[in-house]
């Protein structure tokens, strides 16, 4: 090759690069492992290192949960075609975009909406998105905010609304809650909301677990002041749970990572964002909408991006926000696991999780010390406050790790007003055994 | 044999699957879930009497009801009519890096002891993947000369965006507020442009020279002003021309009181050659699932890699990963971070692949990596410059790194054969698309083929026949490229619907309310 260049090596074309710009030793990194066998074992070491969630029983969640993950799921998503595509045509890559528009038809049938965009990231950032779509729209820079969301995802939507100095500009305000219940005050809401107010945003069910059930009411404060209602969703609980569309939202958002996908230590998270299907809102949308097309000769359907005037890619920095490569394969994982779950699978599970999340809170609250917060209506999640001061969370929960479970999420320094606080997580991977076994551990732990 | 006929027979799998949801039937199940145990029961009665009355759903949601054999079949189908990397010559999508992904880290990264970890778990119980993504970095600043790195950004727009926070956050700190302005080139990736606008930054673009494809120095000085807060851009842009000024770009950015951050997208052809350090970037960013080799799997999971300079490390987003001379902490406590991009640590699925790859690599490896993409590419503009119809953007710049942009001008003239026609042509001969470019074509009918290191002479060579073989077609048959494809599932499809509300269909459900006047 270098012959039919007319170079005598590599130096040649390397000229290009100026001296001064040029790196002059060999990079120093580790020896490379030569053969594949010896590649996978040093990996493999490294990792058994690490004490799985399914060596210890986990309790873990808040944004990220451990749900099963179907045999098929894994087998399409190990798919070399799927693995290894990228950003090909509706033609070379029908199949993906096939299953594109299904992942955000079978969304739509969940959340009773027309309009899904592919994922984002994670729910935060499709959070992000969607009040900054919100701002857009009212042409206001307000949001309020219950003071129940989780501080991480808070920090991922602060970053998204911009400095004070700048145009773009959104403030941040957060809302009270009923410390009973955990439920938004409306009183405070309708003290916050003005003409500024671009949106309202709260979560069902919550980031503590407790199902917001003042959904119509809050959608009804938002809009009478001309603001849009955003409500972030756990696509998981609705199978049982009304679709936020139906108590008012404009703006619906969540996470995937539910539906069939590996907690990868984080890493398998996307975020969908849905609306109306109205040009208001789809002008707005910053992520990637896949619409289903017609072909010239008729035979069956095509796919293309609906709108893609709007994105980045066509208009720089004029495009509304920004997208890029985020989530395809777990798109496909959620789209899979929907259509294996199906009508009647999604209802079961969403009930499965309520029986087993609540029997766990019951076993929880009978032991002295223990008490349960915002009661009876949440889902998959709970906290647990330890009462006695002798223990501190972290110490309760260090003391659970020696038993070989992973307590809750200590809460304790997000929500200082709960005490010493933990949010658990219960899915349907929690036998009653295993929910025995933590009320044993928790009562030893306490003590 | 003449060079027409070595192009094998090719057509892609048509299965005219059915949109799922119009397969199944009622009743069927795709997954059974675990009886709930008669004591739960007992004890907790039914899951409805937790749901407030207000809150239940009323009705089930229309999704397909199926079993699990067609489930999989259905979704086997898709996948065949699914064109990966793995299965083709993929040189035509420039900025895209589709280098090999080793089999072997697939496997690693479907180990329990990464894909059951829960990313709150203890420290104590997850010192193995700590003990990576902290190597990893050391890796990654090696190769920049950065001092920290942060794996929590999910894309590459998604890195230059938490650059873009950063710079927002650094100038802040230094009370100078009304540092506005991001300063880019044309030929950077059009995210420089649009993550720091989504960031609050006005945005000035440098135009290229039209003789040498770069951006002007004497353009830059007129932009820099008390108001520009930095420089975000790509080098080699996205032409494969390597700025050789990019140090002085730098320091009249520096002397103006900007940062500079460098999109390290096409960072293939620069492995151990040049490091974002020497040429004096405060910070850069790079894309895990391209040059690293984490397979692109139908746009992500990816990881934009971000990595800082010492001076700008108390900015990097939370958690970063610690090492005390025995164990490997989080650590948040960084009061001047922008706090999170994203949740958790980021797609360290990606990590743990490149983290493999660069153990199977090591320094040699990687600078053989380079060198073969830019020996590559020259090799492929070299075959390709007797082509009937196809020019090189910028001829001038004689030599180009990880990829070139060309253009079909003259075809186009000749035949009236476009570039967007020749993409949905390639698929006919069994290679992915090309990528044309990123708006606005300054180059007329561009086409940007990134022949990585993972491709042979022969591989080049055969992609190069296919170009020459439609630009024979152009000139003697054009209609067969105009309506193509030919050789796919479907035929061209219908854009108009694309931007039309009344047509437009997102779910199946607004489709059948818009084309089947169904509810």
């Amino acid at each position: 090759m270098l012959n039919e260049l007319g170079v005598k090596s590599i130096e040649e074309l390397l000229t290009i690069i100026p001296k001064e710009l040029r790196f002059n030793r060999p990079l120093n990194l580790p020896r490379p492992f030569q053969s594949e066998f010896e590649l996978k074992t040093h990996v493999e070491k490294l990792l058994s290192k690490n004490r799985t969630c399914k060596e210890y029983l986990n309790f873990l969640g808040g944004g990220c949960w451990q749900h099963y993950v179907p045999a098929v799921v894994d087998e399409i998503i190990r798919r070399a075609e799927f693995v290894t595509a990228y950003a090909g045509n509706t033609y070379s890559d029908l199949g993906k975009w096939q299953t594109f528009f299904e992942f955000q038809s079978m969304m739509g049938e969940l959340l009773d909406m027309e309009a899904v965009s592919l994922p984002t990231f994670d729910w935060a950032s499709a959070a992000g998105f969607a009040v900054r779509m919100a701002s857009r729209i009212s042409g206001r820079n307000e949001l309020l905010i219950p003071r129940t969301i989780s501080p991480e995802r808070l920090s991922v939507i602060e970053n998204f609304c911009q400095p004070k100095s700048a145009v773009g500009h959104i403030t941040v305000e957060s809302v009270e809650y009923d410390h009973r219940t955990g439920l938004l005050s409306i009183e405070d809401l309708k003290d916050k909301i003005s003409q500024r107010t671009a949106a309202v945003y709260f979560e069902n069910p919550s980031y503590l677990g407790f199902i917001e059930s003042q959904g119509e009411a809050i959608s009804q404060v938002a809009h009478k002041n001309g603001a849009e209602c955003i409500v972030g969703v756990d696509p998981i609980s609705l199978g049982i749970l009304e679709p936020p569309a139906n108590y008012g939202a404009d703006i619906v958002c969540g996470e995937i990572q539910p539906l069939g996908i590996h907690m990868n230590y984080g890493g398998g998270t996307g975020g969908f964002i849905a609306t109306r299907d109205e040009p208001k809102y789809i002008s707005e949308y910053p992520t990637q909408l896949v619409s289903i097309a017609d072909t010239v000769n008729g035979e069956g359907f095509g796919f293309g991006y609906c709108t893609h005037e709007r994105t980045l890619y066509a208009v720089r920095e004029k495009g509304k926000d920004f997208t890029g490569t985020t989530v395809g394969l777990w798109t496909i994982a959620a789209a899979v696991y929907l259509t294996l779950m199906g009508a009647n699978g999604i209802k079961e599970i969403g009930e499965e999780i309520i029986q087993r999340s609540h029997y766990a809170a019951k076993l929880l609250s009978e032991i002295k010390g223990v008490k349960i917060a915002f009661t009876p209506h949440f889902f998959k999640e709970f906290i647990v406050i330890f009462e006695e001061k002798s223990k501190t969370t972290r110490e309760v929960n260090k003391s659970l790790l020696k038993r070989g479970v992973l307590g809750g999420k200590d809460i304790s320094t997000e929500f200082p007003e709960l005490g010493e606080s933990s949010l658990y997580c219960v899915t349907e991977v929690h036998t009653k055994e295993d929910l025995e076994r933590l009320a044993s551990s928790l009562e030893e732990a306490i003590r | 044999m003449n060079r027409r006929s070595e192009l094998r027979r090719y057509h892609a799998h048509v299965w005219d699957e059915p949109i799922v949801m119009q397969m199944g039937q009622k009743g069927e199940r795709g997954m059974m879930l675990a009886e709930v145990e008669d004591a739960i029961k007992r004890t907790v009665g039914e899951a409805a009497s937790y749901i407030p009355q207000n809150m239940q759903r009323k009705g089930q949601p229309r999704l397909p009801e199926m079993s699990q054999p067609h489930v999989l079949r259905h979704y086997l189908r898709l996948s065949q009519e699914t064109l990966g990397m793995a299965f083709n010559i993929d040189i035509g999508m420039g900025t895209c890096t589709m280098k090999y992904s080793p089999q072997v880290n697939e496997e690693l990264v479907r180990l329990p002891g990464f894909a059951d970890l829960h990313p709150y778990q203890d420290e104590e119980t997850v010192q193995g993947i700590l003990e990576i993504i902290y190597h990893f970095a050391r890796f990654m600043s090696e190769i920049s000369g950065m001092k920290e790195f942060t794996f929590q950004p999910g894309g590459g727009a998604h890195g230059i965006y938490t650059n873009a926070c950063m710079i927002r956050e650094y100038h802040k700190t230094n009370g100078e507020l009304d540092r506005n302005e991001i300063i880019s080139t044309l030929f950077s990736h059009p995210a420089d442009a649009a993550c720091p606008a989504t960031a609050g930054f006005k945005i000035i673009t440098l135009y290229p020279d039209p003789e040498t494809g770069l951006p002007n120095i004497e353009a830059l000085k007129a932009a820099v002003s008390k108001h520009t807060a930095g420089f975000m851009v790509t080098n080699p842009e996205d032409t494969g021309i390597f700025n050789p000024s990019i140090n002085e770009f730098v320091d009249i950015i520096h002397e103006a009181g900007g940062l500079c951050s460098y999109d390290q997208a096409n960072s293939n052809a620069l492995f151990g050659i040049a490091r974002a350090k020497e040429a004096g970037f405060d910070m850069c960013h790079f894309n895990i699932h391209k040059a690293f080799s984490s397979p692109h799997g139908c746009m992500g999971p990816a990881c934009g890699a971000v990595g800082v300079a010492e001076a700008l490390s108390e900015y990097l987003p939370v958690p970063i990963v610690t090492y005390d001379g025995s164990r490997y902490h989080l650590d948040y406590n960084r009061p001047n971070s922008i706090g999170k991009v994203r949740a958790f640590l980021g797609n360290i699925e990606t990590v743990v692949r490149a983290y493999a790859w660069i153990m199977s690599m090591g320094s040699e490896g990687l600078r053989q990596v380079s060198e073969t993409a830019i020996i590559n590419t020259n090799y492929l503009i070299r075959k390709i410059s007797d082509v009937p119809g196809v020019s090189m953007a910028y001829p001038k710049q004689r030599i180009r790194l990880d990829q070139v942009r060309f253009s079909l001008e003259k075809l186009k003239e000749d035949t009236g054969v476009d570039t967007d026609d020749v993409a949905r042509r390639i698929v006919d001969f069994g290679v992915q698309e090309y990528f044309t470019s990123h708006h606005p074509w300054v180059v007329p009918e561009p086409f940007l083929p990134e022949p990585c290191d993972t491709y042979s002479k022969e591989d080049i060579d055969y992609w190069v026949n296919i170009i020459r073989r439609i630009s024979e077609e152009a000139y003697k048959n054009p209609e067969i490229i105009r309506t193509a494809p030919h050789n796919q599932p479907i035929s061209k499809i219908k854009v108009e619907a694309l931007n039309d509300p009344s047509k437009w269909a997102l779910t199946w459900r607004a489709y059948l309310r818009k084309h089947k006047r169904e509810n």
